[in-house]
């Protein structure tokens, strides 16, 4: 059991991304070592008990588990970190939120809502963060790319499942409202 | 209603601009800022609406429209592309400014509210604008938080350093500017004087006689071009058994003499 522990550490720590337990077990069993899924699982717990008093841990997001540096340590490193891009536009955010909360969608269903016209610019940055992809096109005249939002997206804010989204506040419009008419 | 100075003003350089007067004047240099800071008309629109501190329901039509009217005027002369949408909403408020200002016909009581399907976009709008805004601020990688990885180097990526030494630098230049130009043009020069012929006249000659010398059977005026061909031709003529090539001991003339044959070899020359 100690050894699959260090080899589901050694796993984990040497992949560039999160790992699936069932890929996990694909790489143990190329060394003859079967093991269940359950048994990867408990390594994993064994694993997080270890590090504890350390500033490792490990997380479960949308593509399987993936080793971080526990948060608290976060400003220390951002210094470090801070050639690669990580600002993002209103612009580009906006966009994004539209495609997480009503994907599939099309450019033309997020123009409607945020009344501008989606740079192209928007769009291909965020294709290329692997934040979202083409999933099919609408079948209408023209036939518009509809796009969605990936796993990786849902891994770089440590979510498991789209559903963990924060909710999508609630329309305040009340379609029997009586407005009061004012006239300037 | 909040004063102007509480509300949240754009940001220039990470300042507020503090200074943005009541007539909402901007100067035509702060539009590219005023631009970045507003995702477009919608968002422009509802800061407009909260800086009046009212709800969106309680929209002003008239007001609004004046004060965005306003701020696009600038656009239009700066960022034509950009402020197209914004002209798109200006139209659109200007449309509804003009339809509230008809007499309700109180025959048509169930008539909508001229503001309705514009307070219900901006509404939507104020959905997604606050799901951005929680979506910004929630933990994200590289920025809040950082794996922990170990990766192994690229391999496939691996480049062999190279040290260069001038000399091998120079030499390599050297062999490269020397190499002939395969890519050069080159003309072909047609043969102005045939082999076949001279194989021909040769053969005349040695009909009438038997031995000639060598320098007999070119002309001066011909050049390197008609020994070549004349050699040629008694090279082609002593292969096929037509003559001998005879040198003489005591000059370096050399004479072709001709060898007796069947008449089949005279009809392969013609």
């Amino acid at each position: 059991m100690k050894e699959l522990i260090n080899s589901v550490e050694a796993i984990l720590f040497s992949s560039s991304r999160p790992m699936k337990l069932s890929e996990i077990r694909q790489l143990l069993s190329l060394q003859s070592i079967d093991v269940e899924l359950a048994d990867i699982k408990e390594s994993i717990n064994a694993l997080e008990d270890r590090f504890d008093n350390t500033s490792l841990c490990i997380l479960e997001v949308a593509s399987g588990y993936r080793l971080q540096i526990n948060s608290k340590h976060s400003d220390l490193l951002f210094p470090m970190w801070s050639e690669t891009n990580t600002r993002t536009s209103k612009a580009l955010m906006e966009t994004l939120a539209i495609i997480a909360y009503k994907q599939p969608v099309t450019r033309g269903d997020i123009e409607e809502i945020r009344g501008v016209s989606v740079s192209s610019q928007i769009i291909r940055s965020l294709l290329e963060k692997d934040w979202i992809k083409i999933n099919g096109y609408r079948e209408v005249p023209g036939r518009p790319a509809l796009y969605k939002t990936t796993n990786k997206f849902l891994d770089d804010l440590q979510l498991k499942s789209i559903n963990d989204l924060p909710i999508l506040p609630e329309s305040s419009y009340d379609q029997e409202e009586d407005y009061q008419i004012k006239i300037g | 209603m909040k004063s102007l100075k509480e509300t949240e003003l754009p940001l220039f350089k990470g300042n507020e601009i503090t200074e943005l007067p009541d007539d909402l004047f901007i100067p035509p240099d702060a539009l590219e800022i005023f631009l970045d800071d507003f995702s477009g008309p919608m968002d422009l629109l509802l800061y407009l609406i909260n800086k009046k501190d009212i709800d969106i329901l309680e929209l002003d039509v008239s007001e609004i429209t004046d004060q965005y009217i306003r701020y696009i005027d600038f656009m239009d002369v700066l960022k034509v592309e950009l402020a197209s949408d914004y002209m798109v909403m200006a139209a659109t408020l200007a449309h509804v400014k003009s339809r509230m200002l008809l007499p309700i016909d109180s025959e048509e009581e169930d008539e909508e509210d001229p503001r309705s399907a514009l307070i219900k976009r901006l509404q939507e709008y104020q959905r997604f604008r606050t799901a951005a805004e929680n979506l910004s601020i929630m933990p994200r990688i590289d920025r809040d938080f950082f794996p922990a990885q170990a990766s192994n180097p690229d391999f496939t990526n691996k480049e062999t350093k190279t040290h260069l030494v001038v000399d091998d630098l120079l030499n390599a230049y050297i062999d490269a500017a020397s190499r002939p130009r395969f890519g050069d043009d080159h003309i072909i020069d047609f043969e102005q004087l045939s082999t076949q012929e001279r194989i021909e006249i040769i053969l005349e000659i040695l009909s009438r006689r038997n031995i000639v010398q060598f320098f007999k059977t070119y002309k001066a005026s011909e050049g390197e071009q008609g020994v070549i061909v004349s050699l040629l031709a008694s090279l082609e003529l002593a292969k096929n058994g037509n003559l001998e090539i005879i040198q003489s001991d005591e000059s370096n003339q050399f004479y072709l003499k001709s060898i007796k044959k069947k008449a089949s070899t005279n009809e392969r020359a013609h």
